[in-house]
């Protein structure tokens, strides 16, 4: 059973329509990567997943999005609760003002976790599943701001594990890192999957082509293809797919 | 021609930069030389001099005991480490009922002869003198060296008196503390509404509100200082002289309040602007894991904002500390070390403005008034240095 169901999203700011008619469903343990060029919807159509286009005023949804078959715009449904299920990494590293360890042990502090020897031992099983352990152990007391950008970058990966979602959503996760954190971050996404369904949003051809197991095609707030990531870039269906992904727009 | 135009637009920026940064030098220039005269002036009144009988034991005065001695406070010389001896207090003006008029002659020549007969015969006497009238010092009289205004005298002296005949008294230190009194407790009850108001505009009020509330807050910051005076003068010492059943409402405690509501734009604005530039992104982390609206603001955003936050109270602080005019309407103006709020002050711009007019050019009041003003200035100095300093260490994105 999918653990993600979009069916008929209709997504607008204001009087611009930048959603139309998306309706897809998206596999537990999985990653499946949207792409497109810019401004295509794919972005706007991750944080609906978690409820982050809430916070923009004047946004307007229809169609329903279940995430483990109940629609999570329901008004039944608690945001900070789905939140807490639905992790998120961003786009550029954004750690708090805080030490390394604080900052992943903030997730389980605001859902009301006060076990301390449990909160240390959530923080270091979060940052050796970032990958992060090894670099930082002997650092937790420091600030998060003296971590270099990719490693800044996977503390925020950590921190999203720490509460222990069952998705991650991840909104170009690797475009402000060099190549070298790039494959950190990849080889992460590849490990990670075992234990959550990943949804990442990138413009890297090549890094959709190597993480994903979907990929997931949008232009001008459009879903044009959606398929097995083999099919998409091998054999793609639609003539639009085919010039974005060998490159002739976007 | 272009490159012609360009440079002398050039030359004129960099003449207008020097100007202003000149002027600036020059205020402090001459608001520290107007005042260094003050440690080299006599502590007794300028042009003056005290005059003892010879055999007098007492050879020095502290200003504070020549004020007791001239108000009778201290009547015996043996308070003063003297003989027991009631002293007998001379006046100039006192002259008179010593002597007849044709006794100091037709214009006043034989003063002098007079004033030592007169010692003289008083053993016990102090007398206050004009310094041309002094007696010949070989007659059995001795003029008083009290030395000049100390350091000790100014910053630890406990009374602002500064007409007071014979020895003015300059202590500065409870016009210090009526300071740092009314602006500390003004920054206890802006504090909390400034952040609150900063809060409530950054993080809860829709765009609309927003644009509606923060022009009317930064309009409160352009209230000419006079009308928050006279706001405070006619509706809040009135209030609290019925509140706390008081004598006289003009209080520290008025013009904290008055001050608090003044600082408020300044903590308000700035404290905004702090919390507004947390990157979006910062408060999208916390709420992606779970975080309320509420725990995000708290222990996300304003941890964040810390430094910019602590940036608006000091400079809440500086206005207060500066603020002259509405101060000087509230707070009842008598320079006695506060201990409660509920107790007329005097704060050091306050004096500086109502005093300033009535001293005399170059005395030793007017010097001790630029002294008021060095050491306001040295405060506010302080306090910018300790906002660049939290600004400066902002929390940096290694990107």
């Amino acid at each position: 059973m999918s653990i993600i169901k979009a069916s008929d999203v209709d997504f607008y700011y204001g009087d611009f329509h930048a959603l139309k008619g998306i309706s897809m469903e998206m596999e537990r343990n999985s990653v499946t990567a949207f792409i497109g060029p810019s401004g295509c919807g794919k972005s706007t159509f991750l944080r609906l997943i978690n409820r982050m286009n809430d916070l923009i005023d004047g946004t307007r949804l229809t169609g329903s999005i279940e995430v483990e078959g109940r629609n999570i715009y329901d008004k039944k449904i608690d945001v900070d609760t789905l939140r807490a299920e639905v992790g998120m990494v961003f786009q550029k590293p954004n750690p708090f003002a805080k030490s390394i360890f604080d900052n992943i042990a903030y997730g389980l502090r605001v859902n009301g976790v006060k076990d301390k020897a449990f909160i240390e031992q959530r923080v270091e099983e979060s940052l050796r599943g970032a990958a992060l352990w090894d670099e930082v152990k002997d650092k937790l007391k420091k600030s998060a701001f003296e971590l270099s950008g990719g490693q800044q970058q996977r503390l925020c990966i950590a921190r999203a594990l720490a509460v222990q979602p069952k998705i991650i959503l991840m909104d170009e996760p690797a475009s402000a890192l060099d190549p070298l954190s790039t494959a950190k971050i990849e080889d992460l996404i590849f490990t990670l999957k075992s234990d959550y369904t990943i949804v990442i949003v990138t413009h890297n051809m090549q890094q959709a082509a190597r993480v994903s197991d979907k990929t997931a095609f949008f232009y001008l707030g459009e879903l044009i293809e959606y398929d097995d990531t083999k099919k998409m870039f091998l054999s793609p269906q639609v003539e639009a797919t085919q010039n974005y992904i060998t490159g002739r727009f976007g | 021609m272009k490159k012609f135009f360009e440079t002398v637009v050039e030359k004129i920026l960099m003449v207008s930069g020097t100007i202003t940064s000149l002027t600036i030098i020059l205020i402090i220039v001459f608001l520290f030389s107007q005042a260094t005269g003050l440690f080299n002036s006599s502590v007794v009144e300028e042009n003056h001099s005290l005059v003892v009988n010879s055999q007098n034991r007492v050879q020095t005065l502290t200003p504070m005991q020549i004020k007791d001695i001239f108000d009778q406070e201290i009547t015996s010389w043996i308070e003063v480490g003297g003989e027991d001896e009631d002293i007998i207090v001379f006046r100039f003006s006192d002259i008179t009922s010593y002597v007849s008029e044709e006794e100091l002659g037709d214009e006043f020549q034989f003063i002098p002869q007079v004033m030592s007969k007169i010692i003289n015969e008083n053993p016990a006497i102090i007398a206050f003198l004009p310094d041309q009238y002094l007696p010949n010092p070989t007659d059995g009289t001795r003029v008083m060296d009290c030395g000049d205004i100390t350091l000790g005298d100014f910053f630890g002296g406990e009374e602002w008196f500064p007409t007071a005949q014979p020895a003015p008294l300059f202590g500065v230190l409870p016009l210090i503390l009526g300071t740092l009194w009314v602006s500390l407790a003004a920054i206890l009850f802006a504090l909390p509404f400034g952040l609150a108001g900063a809060i409530f505009l950054s993080e809860l009020a829709s765009s609309r509100v927003r644009s509606l509330l923060k022009p009317i807050i930064e309009l409160l910051a352009g209230i000419p200082s006079v009308v928050y005076g006279f706001f405070g003068l006619v509706v809040i010492v009135p209030l609290l002289q019925d509140w706390f059943n008081l004598a006289v409402g003009e209080t520290a405690l008025a013009g904290a309040i008055i001050l608090a509501i003044m600082a408020l734009p300044t903590i308000i604005t700035v404290a905004e602007d702090a919390i507004r530039s947390v990157p979006r992104t910062i408060r999208e982390a916390s709420l992606a894991l779970g975080a309320s609206k509420f725990q995000t603001i708290v222990k996300v955003v304003i941890p964040y904002a810390v430094s910019g936050i602590m940036a608006a109270v000091v400079l809440g602080i500086g206005r207060a500390i500066g603020e002259t005019m509405a101060v000087l309407m509230v707070t009842g103006n008598a320079a006695v070390i506060p201990t409660t709020l509920l107790e007329p002050v005097r704060t050091i711009p306050a004096t500086i403005a109502a005093e300033l007019g009535e001293a005399p050019t170059g005395g030793v009041h007017y010097e001790a008034l630029f002294m008021l003003g060095v050491i306001l200035f040295v405060i506010t100095l302080v306090i910018s240095i300790t906002v660049e300093i939290i600004a400066s260490k902002r929390p940096k994105q290694i990107m």
